[in-house]
């Protein structure tokens, strides 16, 4: 007998879990650095339907007729990304009540080095919460399966999409290469 | 009619045809619950002038998702064939789900592109098809092979039984003329959608 794991999951193991959990079973994505470990899991694992798209509403538009046709889904977006979909959540996925999943990596704060993603990060909130989006900024890991799990669970009960904003304190997010 | 007048410069050869008398021969040739997803604006007002099937779903806004959610019901569900209804504005605004679907090749989605070379709802202003864009050229070189325009409505009718039978993805594409649709759909998006569901049994009728 070997000792007890003690090593504690990485963060992307456990979205990747509650997904699972949850039977969420299609995974479309506007490719992130910061996500990659997450998107590579996925793709590795034959559970999940995973795929890139050419822009993050067409994303959003796959995951809501899975979802018509009886398939749970998840979008995994940059936060520039998530500054393209308003026009579909408004139109869409808010008023047809689709239990959209967003992952969003946080950019634009916390040692960001890019002017544009600094500024568009400061519209995601404001978005989301003018269309009534339930949304969770997600900083630690010992929080991160209760949040995602319920959330997951909340969104399929009342018919509601949920933005999970994966933030830097989370992921480590993305530094300025020397 | 030079092609500036008629738009779809590519389909030089094809016939210039009627929306609504394209959606109904479409429609008439489903006997196997197929879904249909209308694309905003008078796309989905046809399709919901032609009878309103619970396989039905009218995209009220997001222009440029009839693709794209088409292509999520059909991974969705493989064992249905899933037809998307799209203008050539909204394809226009989508390009990029052209790729998408040729490289997830699914073999139960069929796109129909309905070409006016018009914005027709916003005050008819020209798309780029009415003058330079090919866009079954657009398709194949996205990597759809199966890309068409229809001679005519004989042809349109051959085309659509051949995809209801064929591996896809395929696009049918038919110039049509610049007649307003013969109806307006319903403006309920939470109606709309839930009798889909029902509809490709996505939800007990019994909840």
């Amino acid at each position: 007998m070997t000792e007890p794991q003690m090593r504690s999951a990485a963060w992307h193991e456990t979205v990747l879990a509650t997904l699972k959990s949850n039977n969420v079973r299609l995974i479309t994505y506007v490719p992130d650095k910061v996500l990659t470990p997450l998107i590579k899991a996925l793709h590795g694992d034959a559970f999940f339907t995973t795929f890139a798209t050419t822009r993050e509403e067409e994303a959003l538009g796959i995951v809501t007729g899975a979802w018509m046709g009886g398939m749970r889904g998840a979008v995994l977006m940059q936060t520039s990304g998530f500054a393209t979909l308003p026009n579909a959540l408004a139109s869409l996925v808010v008023p047809c009540q689709i239990p959209a999943l967003l992952f969003v990596s946080e950019r634009g704060t916390l040692g960001e080095f890019n002017l544009g993603q600094a500024m568009v990060c400061k519209t995601m909130r404001p978005v989301l919460d003018a269309l009534g989006v339930e949304n969770h900024t997600i900083t630690r890991q010992d929080e991160l399966a209760f949040i995602l799990d319920r959330s997951i669970k909340q969104a399929v009960a009342t018919q509601a999409p949920v933005a999970f904003i994966l933030s830097p304190l989370l992921t480590g997010g993305k530094v300025f290469a020397q | 009619m030079t092609h500036s007048q008629t738009g779809a410069i590519g389909a030089h050869n094809a016939k210039v045809m009627n929306r609504f008398d394209l959606t109904k021969r479409l429609v008439g040739r489903l006997k196997h619950d197929e879904a249909v997803i209308g694309g905003i604006g008078n796309a989905n007002f046809d399709l919901w002038a032609c009878g309103q099937r619970p396989q039905n779903f009218y995209m009220l806004g997001s222009m440029g998702l009839a693709i794209p959610i088409a292509l999520g019901v059909a991974i969705a569900q493989p064992k249905r064939h899933v037809i998307a209804l799209e203008g050539d504005g909204s394809l226009l605004m989508q390009l990029g789900c052209l790729a998408t679907v040729a490289m997830r090749a699914p073999k139960n989605l069929t796109i129909v592109l309905w070409d006016n070379g018009i914005y027709q709802i916003t005050g008819s202003q020209p798309t780029a098809s009415a003058a330079t864009a090919d866009l079954t050229a657009i398709a194949r070189g996205a990597g759809i092979a199966n890309s068409a325009w229809a001679a005519d409505e004989d042809d349109f009718d051959r085309l659509v039984a051949a995809a209801l039978n064929d591996r896809g993805p395929r696009l049918i594409a038919a110039r049509i003329d610049h007649k307003p649709a013969v109806a307006t759909t319903d403006r309920d998006p939470v109606q709309i959608r839930e009798r889909f569901m029902r509809g490709l049994g996505a939800k007990s009728s019994a909840a």
